[in-house]
């Protein structure tokens, strides 16, 4: 019952703790059928902040309701600790699920309990004595810092404070991983940040895996390890966050990560320039304009902080002389600087 | 008009009608929460689905609401000899009032629980809720405030199909409206009746709108 013993095994990244494979669900439409997924092939490992992405009616929320069965898929299997999902009966489920902790965009709480009431409902379901689920309770409700409104009723809590209510409910039940459905899309952009790194401390201190869908880039870049873009029912790209920040490979990635207001530009000429941590002390632009005696357009520029660890991107249009931008890729490339054209945005 | 015997008629018929409706009301959600609950788990979209179950009990709670009441009350005399012995007097007017009820109870509980946000619904699956423990301890508590605020309106419609069992030999404040108001042209005994009657709807109503209010946690 003790999650919180810092003692607790640290997990190791490459055993996986969810594998998808194969998953199809398909809704009956009137005249033809409709792939929700179709092909999804994922493996989400133990310790993981596992970020899926993509854009509405991709079939994020399909696909993470598939894990913990409140969808069936129509083919395919989903191993949760090596248990086929799908072969269980009803009551070797309802076991399963007590395994998988799940929050919800609109929190989902029961409105006619207190926060602390909410807390032990999931103990509740497994017969533990009232005693020991409200100890429990208050144990969660202090660690998602909400020790002060434990007699309080959903009603009147703020978005954040449910959400934390959730998180603590969720927990109860000493799940292995923490499934997220658009968890911080109806708060503002502050408690937004708190609740990741919320997650984020629950997914460090108790090494509880989560699986986040959102459809906010934000969100993955500030605590996600690992990413999957969903694009009409399929992965159309995934790995570490990082990869698929610096070489988006698909269309659809280059769309995610770059923002808005570049699909609005020239097409021609656009290459995309990444800064880490180190190169962000020198001067990078101007010592190449000066070393090649050609001027760039700066079109775009921003930064990230991945995982904790700040980035830059810039875009730039290069001039429009052949020689000029193979000498500015050499310089690039003489310099280590990630430099990559940029195709149709 | 206002001698010993009269008051104490009135007393008598409020007593009488006041027992006769909470009664009828009481086992008209005995029968009336089963079928409302498996309305609504038995629907497309409810937690176990089941097409046949669900328009069975569809067509039978229209069915049995079509029924007028007055000649409900008199088919099912029958019914009623067997269940209390005879077919007059107060409890021999709860029989055909239950089933009357019933199914009108059936509704007023199916639409409190399709108030009930589905997401918490699910919420309670991800964590391993059985069919039975969502209907006991999510469907129903969340939706008491919805069930309280219906069961003021299932005990003044029985209130006033009580007042109807008069006709056929039933207790209570409908039979003084007939018997002394209508038969015997008594007309200040039918106002005084008609009084008693609005007060008694009155005070059911207050009485489930504080309820509701004092139990509902949503809005504080």
């Amino acid at each position: 019952m003790n999650t919180t013993s810092p003692d607790a095994p640290p997990a190791k990244r490459d055993e996986a703790l969810i594998r998808i494979v194969d998953l199809e669900k398909r809704f009956q439409g009137k005249n033809m059928d409709v792939y929700a997924l179709r092909g999804v092939n994922l493996e989400i490992c133990r310790g993981d902040i596992f970020g899926i992405i993509g854009k509405s009616g991709a079939g994020k929320s399909t696909l993470v309701r598939c894990i913990n069965m409140l969808e069936r898929p129509t083919a395919g299997h989903v191993f949760f600790e090596d248990k086929d999902m799908c072969a269980l009966n009803d009551a070797e489920l309802r076991t399963v699920r007590r395994s998988m902790g799940m929050i919800f965009q609109q929190f989902n709480l029961l409105m006619q309990r207190t926060a602390e009431q909410n807390v032990t409902f999931p103990l509740e379901l497994v017969g533990t004595p009232p005693d020991k689920a409200r100890e429990r309770a208050r144990e969660l409700l202090d660690l998602v810092g909400l020790a002060k409104r434990m007699d309080a009723y959903p009603s009147q809590l703020s978005g954040g404070q449910k959400q934390r209510v959730a998180i603590a409910r969720a927990l109860a039940t000493n799940p292995r991983v923490l499934l997220c459905d658009e968890a911080t899309s109806a708060l503002d952009p502050a408690t937004t940040d708190s609740i990741l790194s919320l997650i984020k401390d629950i997914n460090t201190s108790l090494g509880i895996t989560a699986v986040i869908i959102t459809h906010e880039m934000s969100v993955i870049e500030k605590i996600c390890s690992q990413v999957a873009i969903l694009g009409k029912g399929s992965v159309v790209e995934s790995g570490a966050v990082e990869d698929v920040f610096f070489h988006p490979k698909t269309d659809f990635a280059r769309r995610l990560v770059l923002p808005e207001p570049l699909q609005n530009m020239p097409q021609d000429r656009l290459y995309r320039l990444i800064f880490n941590g180190r190169s962000s002390y020198e001067p990078v632009i101007a010592n190449m304009v000066l070393e090649c005696g050609c001027p760039v357009n700066i079109m775009y520029a921003d930064t990230r902080d991945l995982n904790g660890v700040a980035y830059g991107q810039m875009v730039l249009q290069l001039p429009d002389r052949k020689e000029s931008i193979e000498r500015i890729i050499a310089y690039a490339r003489a310099h280590s600087i990630m430099l990559e054209e940029m195709s149709h945005v | 008009m206002f001698d010993e015997r009269t008051v104490g008629l009135f007393l008598q018929g409020t007593v009488d009608t006041i027992y006769v409706t909470l009664a009828s009301t009481l086992f008209a959600y005995v029968f009336g929460i089963v079928m409302g609950v498996a309305l609504v788990i038995t629907r497309k979209d409810g937690i176990r689905p089941n097409a046949l179950v669900y328009s069975v009990l569809d067509v039978f709670v229209n069915l049995t609401r079509s029924f007028p009441f007055l000649i409900l009350l008199i088919a099912v005399i029958p019914l009623t000899r067997l269940i209390v012995g005879t077919s007059i007097g107060n409890n021999a007017t709860i029989v055909p009032l239950v089933i009357s009820a019933a199914p009108f109870v059936a509704r007023l509980i199916e639409s409190s629980l399709l108030e009930v946000d589905p997401g918490v619904v699910e919420a309670a699956q991800s964590m391993g809720a059985s069919t039975w423990q969502i209907i006991r301890k999510v469907l129903l508590p969340e939706a008491k405030p919805s069930l309280i605020n219906g069961s003021a309106i299932a005990a003044t419609t029985i209130l006033g199909y009580s007042a109807m069992a008069g006709a056929v030999g039933g207790g209570g404040l409908g039979k003084l409206a007939i018997q002394y108001g209508y038969m015997r042209y008594q007309t200040d005994v039918m106002i005084v009746t008609i009084i008693l009657l609005i007060v008694i709807v009155q005070a059911f109503q207050s009485i489930g709108n504080w309820a509701t209010r004092k139990c509902d946690k949503r809005s504080r």
